[in-house]
C-alpha cells in the first residue's frame, strides 16, 4: 500500500470523526437510544468488507467467513434501521401545548 | 469509469450518513434521518457491488436473503422493552463481520501483506474479537441470562492485564514481522477471552457506559478494516460510529461522575452492603392516601428507573399521567442520563406508551423545578436520586450529578423494598420527613394508582 493512501485513509478518518464529534454532540439525549440504534445499522457497513470476501471466490475459508459476515452485517442494516424506524414512530408530542405556569389560573 | 463511478457512489454514500446524524439532532426531522441513511447504505451496497473483485454473486445473495429475513424478524418482534439486548447483540453482529473479514484477509495474505496493513489487520481482530464476545455478554446480562451482578475475583485487574497485554504483544509481533502469521489464532483466541473478561466484571447499572463503548468499538474496528482495504466509505462510517459511541460513554461517565477506568476496571456495586445497621425511621403510605395526594397536587413530577424498566410498569406510570393532565394537574418527566441499562433507555419505554416526548425532562431542565412541584413520584429509581450525592464526601457516589427531587414538597417512592442500589448504599432520601415509601411492585403499584384515580374523578 502506497504511503499518500494510507495518509488519505488517515486524513478521511481525522475529518470524519471531528465531524462526528460535532454533529452527534448535538444530539439530545432524548433520542440517545435511536441514535445508537441508527449507528448500528450505519456499523452494517462491514456489509461492504464482507461482500468483497464472500464474492472474489478466493477459496473455500475466505468465503465461509465471508458469508457468514454478510449475513451478520445484513442482520444490522436490515434490522438496525428498521427498529430504529419504528422507536421513532412512537416519539410524538402533545397535540396542543400545556399552558406555560405563567399562564395558569392559580 | 467504473472506478470513478465507485468513487462517487462512496462519496454520495459518506454524505448520506453525515446527513443521517445530523438530521437525528432533532425529533422532528430523526425520521428522515433514518431513509437518508438507508440511502448511504444502498449506494455503498451498490458501489462494492460494482467492484471487479466481486465474480460471485450466489453467496452473497443467500447471505444476504438471509440476514435480511433474520433482520427483518428482529425488527418486528422485539419488543421495545427488549432494546438494551438488541442492541448489545448488534455490537456482537457488527464486531463479528469486522473480525471474520480481518482474520480472512490476514490469512489470505499469508505472510505476504505490507507491514501497515497486517499491524492494522491485526488490531482490528483483537478489537473486533473482544468486541464480540464483550457485547455477546453484556447481551446475556442484559437478556437475564448471566448474573447482572459484578463477577470478581482477586487479582483480576493484573490477569485482565496480562491477558490485553498479550493480545497486543501479538499485534507488535505482526507489525515488526508481517510474515508471523502462525500467531493469528492466538489473537483471536485472546481477543474473544478478554471481552468476556472485559464486561463479566461490570453490572448491570454501568451498562450505559459499556454499551456505548461497545458502540465505539464495533466502529473502529470498522474504520481500521477500512485502512487495511483501502476503502474511504468504511473509514467513514467506522469513524462516525466510533465517535457516536466514544461521545456516550463520556456522556455517561460524566453522568455518574466517574471515569472511563473506575467504570471499566471498578467493579462497582460488587457488594451490597448491609446499610450502617441502624433502624432509622421511614413513613410508609399506601395507593390510596398516594392518589389522594396527586390528586390534589398542581405540579407532580415523576422520576422514573431501571425499576420501571424491570417491572414493565411504564404502560401504567402513562396513564398515571394522562389522567393527572386530564384533570389539569401539570405533568413532567424527570429523566437522569444513566437511568436505565443504555442510554436514552427511559425516553424509549415512555415513547413507546404514548407519553409525547415533550413531557419529559433532562437533568438541567427539570432540576430548577423541583422547589415547584408539589408531589414527586420515584418509581424504580435510587442512586439518580440520593441527596448524599450533592453533600456527602464519603459516598461512592459523592459528585454525581442527581435529580434534586428532596427539595419537593412531598416525595412518594415507590419500591419493592429498602434495599439499597446499585451502589449498594442507603439512600438518605427515604428517611426525610417529605418522604414517604409506597412498597410494592411498580407495575401493580402504578396500575393501582390509575385505578384510583379513575375512580376519584368519576366519584364526583
Amino acid at each position: 500500500m502506497s504511503t499518500d493512501t494510507i495518509l488519505t485513509g488517515l486524513t478521511i478518518f481525522m475529518l470524519a470523526t471531528f465531524l462526528g464529534f460535532e454533529v452527534i454532540r448535538r444530539v439530545p439525549p432524548l433520542l440517545h437510544t435511536p441514535l445508537m440504534s441508527l449507528t448500528n445499522a450505519i456499523s452494517g457497513i462491514s456489509l461492504v468488507g464482507s461482500l468483497i470476501l464472500a464474492g472474489s471466490g478466493r477459496g473455500a475459508f475466505a468465503t465461509a467467513l465471508g458469508v457468514i459476515a454478510v449475513t451478520a452485517s445484513t442482520i444490522n442494516v436490515v434490522g438496525g434501521f428498521l427498529i430504529t424506524d419504528r422507536m421513532l414512530k412512537t416519539f410524538r408530542r402533545r397535540e396542543r401545548p400545556a399552558p406555560k405556569p405563567s399562564e395558569r389560573v392559580p | 469509469m467504473t472506478t470513478w463511478l465507485i468513487g462517487l457512489l462512496y462519496v454520495a454514500a459518506g454524505g448520506c450518513f453525515v446527513l443521517a446524524l445530523k438530521w437525528l439532532t432533532h425529533p422532528a426531522t430523526a425520521r428522515r434521518a433514518v431513509r437518508v441513511g438507508e440511502v448511504g447504505m444502498l449506494l455503498a451496497v451498490v458501489g462494492t457491488l460494482l467492484k471487479e473483485e466481486i465474480v460471485d454473486l450466489r453467496w452473497i445473495a443467500l447471505a444476504v436473503v438471509v440476514g435480511a429475513t433474520i433482520g427483518a424478524l428482529m425488527a418486528v418482534f422485539v419488543p421495545m422493552t427488549a432494546m438494551p439486548q438488541r442492541i448489545a447483540l448488534s455490537h456482537a453482529f457488527g464486531a463479528l463481520a469486522a473480525a471474520l473479514v480481518g482474520i480472512a484477509e490476514l490469512d489470505l495474505g499469508d505472510g505476504d501483506l505490507a507491514t501497515f496493513t497486517t499491524t492494522v489487520l491485526a488490531a482490528e481482530i483483537l478489537l473486533g474479537c473482544l468486541t464480540f464476545t464483550g457485547s455477546l455478554v453484556a447481551f446475556g446480562k442484559l437478556q437475564g441470562l448471566v448474573r447482572d451482578r459484578p463477577v470478581t475475583f482477586p487479582g483480576q485487574n493484573l490477569v485482565n492485564g496480562i491477558v490485553l497485554a498479550t493480545g497486543v504483544a501479538i499485534v507488535i509481533v505482526l507489525a515488526v514481522d508481517p510474515s508471523q502469521v502462525q500467531w493469528l489464532p492466538w489473537l483471536v483466541a485472546i481477543g474473544l477471552l478478554f471481552g468476556v473478561m472485559m464486561v463479566i466484571r461490570i453490572g448491570g447499572a454501568d451498562m450505559p457506559v459499556v454499551i456505548s463503548l461497545l458502540n465505539s468499538f464495533a466502529g473502529l474496528s470498522g474504520a481500521a478494516l477500512g485502512f487495511a482495504l483501502a476503502n474511504p466509505i468504511l473509514i467513514i462510517a467506522g469513524a462516525l460510529d466510533g465517535s457516536s459511541g466514544f461521545l456516550l460513554s463520556i456522556f455517561m461517565c460524566r453522568a455518574m461522575n466517574r471515569s472511563f477506568a473506575n467504570v471499566i476496571f471498578g467493579g462497582f456495586g460488587a457488594e451490597q452492603s448491609a446499610g450502617d445497621g441502624a433502624q432509622r425511621p421511614i413513613r410508609v403510605t399506601s395507593v390510596e392516601e398516594t392518589a389522594m395526594l396527586l390528586d390534589s397536587a398542581s405540579f407532580v413530577v415523576i422520576v422514573p428507573g431501571y425499576g420501571m424498566a424491570a417491572a414493565q410498569a411504564q404502560h401504567k406510570v402513562a396513564e398515571v399521567a394522562n389522567s393527572l393532565i386530564g384533570r389539569g394537574v401539570e405533568v413532567r418527566f424527570a429523566i437522569h442520563p444513566v437511568a436505565g441499562r443504555m442510554p436514552g433507555h427511559m425516553n424509549v419505554l415512555l415513547a413507546e406508551a404514548n407519553v409525547p416526548y415533550d413531557l419529559l425532562a433532562d437533568l438541567d431542565e427539570i432540576n430548577p423545578e423541583f422547589d415547584r412541584a408539589d408531589v414527586v413520584l420515584v418509581i424504580g429509581a435510587n442512586d439518580t436520586v440520593n441527596p448524599a450525592a450533592r453533600h456527602d464526601q464519603q459516598s461512592p457516589i459523592y459528585g454525581m450529578p442527581i435529580l434534586d427531587v428532596d427539595k419537593a414538597r412531598s416525595v412518594i417512592v415507590i419500591k419493592r423494598s429498602l434495599r439499597s442500589g446499585f451502589a449498594g448504599i442507603e439512600n438518605e432520601l427515604f428517611f426525610l420527613p417529605q418522604t414517604m415509601m409506597l412498597f410494592g411492585d411498580a407495575r401493580e403499584v402504578a396500575g393501582g394508582l390509575a385505578h384510583e384515580l379513575s375512580a376519584q374523578h368519576s366519584s364526583r
